[in-house]
């Protein structure tokens, strides 16, 4: 187990008041804060700022923490003493996400599961629980049967946290959204002598090599020859059902959108495809290619920077 | 260990909660849950508070309300805000997203 510096972390002095603490909590969690931050590692740190404040914004644990001494670097190879907690008692039911916490402040303060308000008597059904799901965009759109992996918090018989994977197949529904929360009924924890509470996935998307999603509706830039986009043709272009023939219509430039009604992802009404055209050039690199931008520049009087004045 | 289990689990994709099981679900009370009624932050179906109605979408909306009010200390007045605003921004991200 590593031992963490939690005054680093919150980026204060070992004799920083509570005051400065507060600010500099207050100031980090806005920074990571999953739901505001676009920092790629907010998740990450927004959980090592709040254990790091869980521990210095209380006393008790604070005074404790301190006697484990200065000697410690972040990342050292930690145990805690044999006589540790000894004196110190924590109050207190645990707070929300402590079964987040790291190793280091479970074997330090243990970790206490947090039971919603007042639900903790008999019979209590089993807490909901809630995570994540990515899925391809194509599975979205056909659905069907995917296994999907979780890996679920679980106290063991020492308080201490310990995490079971646990693989699960569900049946996708069609048409399922970015951002939707999908139900698995009676998968969440086990129950006190009451029902297993549900699990909830909220569906997240993998990056897409050429789709962008905008709710139903699919953005996708869609290559060009100059010819193509001069004269107009029909070429092909991806759809999540399979290849569809598009006409390009005559004197079309790059950036110029084409939609193909009802392409999109599955719903009531369906999402569109929205085409947008890039008008790529054939590269220079032989005599022949050459010759032809040569006959161009001579033969069409062209300017394209007219509109600035030059 | 892992633990497999051949059986596909059915989901619910349009699924609806009571005051009571949207409330557990967040790890809180109704009462919490009634505020943020009040403050127009989630929009339910129903007249009385035994007939409300939330869908999908207003558990994610919940939750994200319960962290900013628990981690970042927002009041009832400005968790509408920030949602609102937080919404507006992930929307312009999508169109940023589909225009590059």
């Amino acid at each position: 187990m590593e031992y963490k510096d939690y005054y680093k972390l919150l980026g204060v002095e070992r004799g920083a008041s509570a005051d400065e603490i507060k600010r500099a909590y207050r100031k980090l969690a806005r920074k990571f804060h999953p739901d505001v931050s676009k920092e790629t590692d907010a998740e990450a740190r927004f959980k090592e700022i709040n254990e790091a404040n869980e521990v210095l914004k209380d006393a008790e644990k604070r005074a404790a923490y301190d006697q484990l001494g200065q000697g410690w670097q972040a990342g050292q190879e930690f145990k805690p003493p044999p006589d540790w907690g000894a004196g110190f008692e924590f109050s207190g039911a645990g707070n929300q996400g402590a079964r987040d916490f790291s190793d280091f402040f479970a074997d330090l303060f243990g970790a206490r599961q947090a039971q919603p308000g007042g639900r903790a008597g008999f019979n209590a059904r089993g807490q909901d629980h809630h995570a994540k799901i990515m899925l391809d965009l194509e599975d979205a759109f056909r659905g069907g049967a995917r296994s999907i992996s979780l890996r679920v918090p679980e106290l063991d018989g020492g308080g201490h946290l310990a995490y079971r994977d646990r693989s699960l197949n569900v049946q996708i529904p069609k048409g399922v959204r970015e951002g939707q929360q999908i139900r698995l009924a009676g998968q969440g924890a086990p129950g006190v002598g009451g029902a297993h509470g549900d699990l909830y996935l909220e569906v997240q998307f993998n990056p897409h090599a050429y789709y962008r999603l905008d709710g139903k509706d699919l953005y996708i830039k869609l290559p060009v020859t100059p010819w193509e986009a001069a004269l107009g043709a029909g070429v092909k272009a991806p759809t999540p059902a399979g290849a569809v023939e598009v006409k390009i219509p005559p004197n079309s430039q790059s950036g110029r959108k084409l939609r193909l009604k009802g392409r999109g992802l599955v719903g009531a009404p369906p999402g569109d495809v929205y085409l947008t055209l890039e008008v790529v050039l054939p590269p220079a690199d032989t005599e022949a290619a050459r010759q032809l931008y040569q006959t161009m520049a001579q033969q069409l009087a062209f300017n394209p920077r007219q509109a600035l004045g030059v | 260990m892992a633990q497999t289990d051949d059986s596909v689990v059915p989901v619910e994709a349009g699924f609806t909660l009571t005051l009571e099981q949207l409330a557990w679900s967040c790890g809180t009370e109704p009462g919490w849950i009634v505020s943020l009624v009040q403050e127009e932050i989630l929009l339910p179906t129903g007249e009385s508070q035994a007939s409300l109605r939330f869908d999908a979408a207003d558990l994610a909306r919940a939750q994200r309300a319960w962290r900013l009010q628990h981690e970042l200390g927002a009041n009832f007045e400005t968790l509408a805000l920030m949602l609102d605003l937080l919404d507006e921004i992930e929307r312009l991200r999508t169109q940023l997203r589909c225009v590059r």
